[in-house]
């Protein structure tokens, strides 16, 4: 599963972070490592990108971007 | 003068530490061959040292300007201390710059910023086991209430005095520990031949820095042996170089954090942004509440309020020029010195002026939107919207400025992060139709269309929309094909602006176009205005039909011959109009001796067929912008980039117009 097939409310932990050069060197500066915990908070309102929150602060990124991040663990959000 | 220089997170209160660090005494520049701002004060009471505020950035990585400039400065500089603000509510990311700024061995203290926050949410922080567990002090702070500023001003003296390197602490475990001191021999020479640690140069090349590995230039031998060395590193790990680094830097920083950092669950600041967020990021009241807060913001700058404070500055400006004048008068001073000064340089940056009231009120409400943390969720919610012509969100406010003015337009696209995603805005800004071209539709459309008004400058408009849309995609499909930044993009918790900083922001802007204003603008309107008061036999004229730019009218008209109006009127309101737009329509009432808005409308009438009109009106809504604009223009971009757009501009702005005067003359 990758992490724009989370729905908003769901959480999983990152298992890795596909593509290459300045994208994924960013997504993995901002955090996006393997093992993170990673929830989808929201979708913007014209249906991307996602606000995601991790690490105890809210990020977003762009679904295409979101398509390289792979997932294991998904879960709804215990509430 | 010892350099100091400061570094963060973007949103980690870094602006205003500056502010409070050094006060009112700050001054901007460039950094040497990029656009990066760079920004530098003297920080009060210690006046022997210098504080550059580098750009706000999450990393050292190889691939954003800002982050190489950032890297050249300290290793090249090495500045005496670094000041590494870090958001304490907001602790783990923000500490993966400290963890970097460590492997380069920069002498770092750490500012942890927001401790007020910190203490509200019921959260601990250890600043003294921080420290222990970075080897690096630690001082904890608020900026915006000014606390512990002292303290921290003492941490910098002590560190910029002994002017030992920061002890190198081990961060790394296992394969990568391994990886890192391997290649740390190989390096070592050609690190501390181009001033780096031998740490930082092995990390790098563990990493694949690209820019760092052509600095070391090792032989071929060398090379091979990394390549080895990291390729067993990342069989062991089971994952490639980049990820096993950030994911190190993280592991470390998880650790420390664990000990250091005591949560109570509870963030209020995320809380609050949240409920914030369910009005501002909602799946249908975003945009509308978007475009109410753009509404508010430009009636505020453009109509009531502004129209006041720009009034009153031009009432300011027309007195002091009348007082000049009647001054020139009675001093009897040669009449074409007194018609230079008063027709030229008054009346031409005196026009430019005007906007200043304008720009300081928009950058006013602009910072404020930035500053809260809003203009990220205008960015989040626009995105898709711009990126179909291969922009992002981010160039959204900016544009929507344009319709403003181009001017604060041009200057607002500094906030964008990307090199690229500035320079393509900065094209389709000026095609956005600016407050003082409403003048012109507004003369024209009296005279011609006083039937369909409404109709006509809807279409204006969206023909200008239209047009930077065409032009946005082709250029994205063309010069400006990738090597976009990444839409990777934090949302920050929406903070309350300081008053200070807004403040500090809007006169920096001011101050930007002041200098501009009696600068480029200021020779320009000397240059019109010889055009205007000579002949070419440099006598002086009486009437403007026989002047150098009547001639200059004539010679260009030509070129308008295709499109239906190559009269010299038409060309010499066009060219006069380069200094400011609403120029156009006081040309013309000159040049046809019109004296008010009626027998102006009568001599349009003469002048033009209502096809005719149309054709002038889109050329006039496309071409180039005015002086003021094209001096922000090239500020941001350089001279070369800046005539090239003009040409470019014009090109289409021409071609435009000859189809809609070929539209116009099957159809009407």
């Amino acid at each position: 599963m990758t992490l724009d097939q989370l729905e908003p409310g769901q959480s999983a932990r990152i298992a890795a972070v596909g593509g290459g050069g300045a994208l994924r060197r960013r997504l993995l500066d901002m955090g996006l490592t393997p093992g993170t915990a990673v929830a989808v908070r929201k979708v913007a309102p014209l249906g991307d990108p996602i606000e995601l929150t991790l690490r105890g602060y809210e990020l977003s990124i762009r679904k295409e971007d979101a398509r390289q991040i792979e997932l294991f663990g998904a879960e709804k959000e215990g509430k | 003068m010892s350099s100091i220089a400061l570094i963060g997170n973007p949103n980690a209160g870094k602006t205003t530490l500056f502010n409070a660090l050094t006060g009112s005494n700050q001054h901007v520049g460039n950094f040497p061959g990029v656009t990066v701002e760079k920004k530098e004060g003297l920080i009060r009471g210690r006046h022997n040292m210098n504080l550059v505020d580098l750009p706000g950035i999450y990393s050292l990585s190889p691939y954003s300007a800002e982050e190489v400039v950032t890297r050249d400065f300290l290793i090249g500089e090495k500045p005496r201390a670094v000041i590494n603000i870090v958001d304490a509510t907001n602790i783990e990311r923000n500490l993966y710059l400290t963890v970097q700024l460590m492997e380069l061995g920069a002498p770092v203290v750490v500012a942890l910023n927001m401790m007020d926050e910190v203490r509200a949410n019921g959260d601990v922080i250890d600043a003294e086991l921080l420290s222990k567990e970075l080897g690096l002090p630690v001082v904890p702070i608020s900026a915006s209430l000014g606390e512990g500023l002292e303290e921290l001003m003492a941490q910098v003296s002590a560190l910029a005095a002994q002017n030992v390197p920061s002890q190198a602490l081990d961060l790394c475990e296992g394969p990568v520990h391994t990886a890192v001191h391997s290649i740390a021999h190989i390096v070592e020479g050609a690190a501390l031949r181009h001033g780096m640690t031998k740490r930082y140069a092995a990390t790098k090349m563990v990493e694949g820095d690209g820019p760092v590995r052509q600095v070391l230039a090792l032989s071929a031998a060398e090379e091979d042996i990394i390549g080895h060395i990291v390729e067993a590193m990342e069989t062991s790990l089971g994952t490639d170089r980049e990820a096993a680094l950030a994911d190190m830097r993280y592991l470390f920083i998880e650790g420390i954090c664990k000990k250091a950092v005591r949560k109570s669950g509870l963030n209020r600041e995320q809380h609050r942004s949240a409920r914030i967020d369910n009005l501002l990021t909602h799946r249908i009241f975003a945009i509308p509440v978007f475009l109410l807060v753009m509404a508010s913001v430009f009636f505020l700058t453009f109509g009531f309020f502004g129209a006041f404070l720009s009034d009153g500055f031009s009432f300011l400006v027309d007195t002091l020029t009348g007082l000049l004048d009647e001054g020139l008068a009675a001093l009897e001073i040669n009449s074409a010195i007194h018609s230079l000064i008063i027709d030229g340089v008054c009346a031409g940056v005196g026009s430019v002026l005007s906007f200043l009231p304008t720009i300081m009120v928009l950058f006013f409400f602009l910072s404020i939107l930035e500053d809260s943390g809003y203009m990220a969720r205008v960015a989040f919610v626009m995105d898709k919207l711009l990126r179909k012509i291969g922009l992002s969100g981010r160039s959204f406010v900016p544009m929507l400025v344009g319709f403003g003015c181009s001017v604060p337009a041009v200057m607002a696209t500094r906030t964008l992060a990307s090199k690229r995603d500035r320079a393509m805005t900065i094209l389709l800004i000026p095609f956005m139709s600016c407050s003082a071209k409403l003048p012109i539709y507004a003369t024209f459309v009296a005279a011609f269309f006083p039937q369909n008004g409404a109709l006509v400058m809807t279409c204006l408009y969206l023909t200008g929309m239209l047009v930077a849309i065409l032009y946005g995609l082709i250029l994205s499909k063309t010069g400006y094909k990738g090597n976009s930044v990444p839409f990777v993009m934090e949302l920050p918790a929406y903070r309350l602006p300081s008053l200070k900083t807004v403040i500090l922001h809007m006169w920096e802007k001011a101050k930007d176009f002041l200098l501009r204003a009696f600068t480029i603008i200021f020779l320009a309107s000397v240059l019109i205005w010889l055009l205007q008061s000579f002949d070419s036999r440099l006598m002086l004229v009486s009437g403007s039909s026989s002047s150098l730019l009547a001639a200059l009218g004539r010679l260009i008209a030509p070129v308008f011959a295709p499109l239906g109006f190559g009269d010299w009127i038409s060309s010499t309101s066009l060219v006069t109009g380069l200094i400011a737009k609403e120029a156009v329509v006081s040309t013309m009432a000159v040049l046809t001796g019109s004296g008010d808005g009626l027998t102006l409308s009568s001599a349009l009438q003469g002048l033009y067929s209502p096809l005719q009109a149309l054709t002038f009106l889109c050329f006039t809504l496309l071409y180039m912008p005015c002086v003021a604009a094209m001096a922000a223009i090239r500020r941001e971009t350089g001279t070369r980039w800046a005539v090239l757009a003009m040409v470019a501009q014009t090109g289409i702005a021409w071609v435009a117009a000859l189809l809609v005067r070929l539209a116009g003359s099957i159809w009407l």
